[in-house]
């Protein structure tokens, strides 16, 4: 889907932590996302899949090379993004309501706000907790919610400012297969709904091929994109499509990439 | 023989014989007994430490100025109600100026250097040398300063209770997830608003359970404050005393400061509970079963 103008261009871009001697943790990278399209990026462990977010979202600045999100160069924090990670961050202390509200007491046109139409945006929160499957539990205590239910919840508070790029780190990570496989088919819905630009870093092929229209592979530590892999699997996909045979050499040549980044940069270790 | 015969017809679910019943009619007042006790013990083991003390400087014929017996040390409280009310009051006064200085200054350092590594680099250096620093020895300093009286009992109070505070908060506020602190700074949230939407609430169960200590030692400062450079307040009261081999109204001060001890501990406590409710995973009502004993 070439268009003229993409949402997400990375160009050239190098990221070095720490001073002259520091970790090179991203090489060259370049990468285009189009606007309201889903993003998988996999890649052995330790790749730069995270410091890629950080980069995006603006937390840290690239050493080289130029970040452009919706036509304005990165320099600073992006209130357009929306981010969730593997570990829910909930707030113990506020209602399931209240923690889904947070980034609107935040964010920029929405702060000043937020005391006026309190109400408003009280329903927009409802409506989101409703199309994860959570309506009915907004005056609940975190702790109340298993692991699942507080990533829904995490879900929503990625979601509630409407940000036009969401980037998740591998929200699903620390999920039981079944509730993983279940969370997968709601963020596809949400997905659907509101179709805002979506980064989602992962370890689990399956979950790329299953969500996103293109996958990138990254290389080994320098990271940099190997290989990009469309996905034209028909949506809405189901637990079905999983086991079809288009899924599951789309999953294995996948594996195959991974493989072979692993193997090319870390000679030590043996094929797996 | 009956018996087999209605055990056979339901097979699924028996209904529950009368000796289960019981049994758990058993563990429930068992239960109850158990409570019970957890609310007696603590004052069969006061009473009972004063009997024996009782018993003790009576059957051993100790004398009054070596170890009064408890009848003589409450006989003494009655005698100087006046004095050690008042005294009391003093005390209580300078301890909690000192703690409520204590509470405003160890809130903001401790934003301070829980917020900013650079406020942490520079500064708990310092204050962990100066926590070294024995109060007793800073107290004829502080005489020099402001003159006997109430003004070095309340910086004592302050001294003593300020650090727990400090390093409380600032650990509340500097153990934020990463992860948090991320989402929050990418949605355009600067280190203030972390602080008061995350950081704060976060450290609120570390604030109030170090107030509990903190209310002690201001108490405790106040006191040796008042026995090293006062004229009132019950720590001068108590030096008063023995000056006067008045053993029994010594005692009789410590119980009092004792007593006065326990009563800021339990507000600290109270409000702990009803400030940080959400720390303890319990429904509201239901509280009390997580007292019992595993």
């Amino acid at each position: 889907m070439p268009s003229s103008k993409p949402f997400v261009d990375i160009h050239d871009v190098s990221l070095q932590y720490g001073g002259a001697d520091g970790t090179l943790a991203l090489s060259e990278l370049s990468m285009k996302v189009q606007q309201g399209e889903f993003i998988a990026v996999v890649g052995p462990s330790g790749c730069g899949k995270s410091t890629l977010m950080k980069l995006l979202s603006g937390l840290w600045p690239a050493s080289d090379g130029t970040v452009i999100v919706d036509g304005t160069e990165v320099t600073g924090p992006v209130s357009i993004a929306g981010m969730a990670f593997q570990n829910p961050t909930l707030l113990p202390w506020r209602t399931i309501l209240r923690n889904v509200l947070l980034p609107l007491e935040v964010v920029r046109p929405h702060r000043s706000r937020l005391r006026r139409e309190r109400a408003t945006y009280e329903t927009r929160a409802k409506q989101l907790l409703a199309l994860v499957g959570l309506a009915g539990f907004e005056n609940r205590a975190p702790w109340q919610l298993s692991g699942g239910m507080q990533q829904r919840v995490s879900l929503c508070r990625a979601l509630i400012h409407e940000p036009r790029l969401l980037m998740l780190d591998e929200p699903f990570g620390a999920l039981d297969i079944f509730t993983r496989e279940e969370l997968w088919a709601v963020l596809q819905d949400v997905w659907l709904a509101r179709r805002p630009t979506v980064l989602l870093v992962t370890h689990d092929l399956r979950e790329a091929v299953y969500l996103a229209d293109r996958v990138f592979v990254m290389s080994s530590r320098p990271g940099r994109m190997v290989h990009i892999q469309p996905i034209e699997l028909p949506r809405p996909r189901t637990l079905e499509t999983t086991y079809q045979p288009a899924f599951t050499s789309l999953v294995h040549g996948l594996r195959d990439r991974i493989s072979d980044v692993r193997n090319v940069t870390q000679p030590e270790h043996a094929h797996v | 023989m009956s018996d087999v015969i209605q055990a056979g017809a339901q097979p699924i679910r028996p209904v529950r014989s009368k000796a289960a019943i019981e049994r758990a009619e058993a563990m429930r007042r068992a239960a109850i007994r158990r409570r019970a006790w957890q609310r007696l013990l603590p004052w069969i083991v006061i009473v009972g430490a004063f009997v024996l003390w009782e018993v003790v400087v009576r059957a051993f014929d100790i004398e009054q100025f070596v170890l009064p017996s408890p009848s003589a040390t409450f006989a003494s409280m009655w005698q100087w109600r006046g004095p050690l009310f008042e005294n009391a009051m003093q005390t209580l006064m300078t301890s909690i100026l000192g703690f409520l200085l204590a509470v405003v200054g160890g809130l903001v350092l401790g934003c301070a250097i829980g917020g900013s590594t650079l406020v942490y680099a520079a500064l708990y250096p310092m204050l962990i040398g100066f926590n070294a620093i024995p109060k007793v020895a800073v107290v004829p300093i502080l005489v020099i300063w402001f003159g006997i009286g109430t003004v070095p009992a309340v910086i004592t109070a302050f001294l003593l209770s300020f650090f727990p505070i400090v390093v409380n908060v600032a650990t509340g506020i500097a153990t934020v997830e990463p992860e948090l602190r991320d989402v929050m700074r990418a949605l355009g949230a600067g280190s203030l608003d972390i602080i008061i939407k995350i950081g704060l609430p976060r450290a609120m169960p570390y604030f109030f359970a170090s107030l509990k200590i903190a209310i002690s030692v201001a108490f405790v400062g106040s006191i040796l404050a008042e026995t090293i450079a006062a004229n009132s307040g019950i720590g001068h009261l108590m030096v008063v005393a023995s000056s006067r081999f008045d053993v029994p109204l010594v005692f009789a001060a410590l119980l009092v400061t004792s007593g006065l001890g326990v009563a800021m501990y339990l507000v600290a406590a109270f409000i702990e509970k009803r400030m940080t409710g959400w720390t303890v995973r319990t429904e509201p009502g239901t509280a009390a079963a997580t007292a019992s004993p595993g």
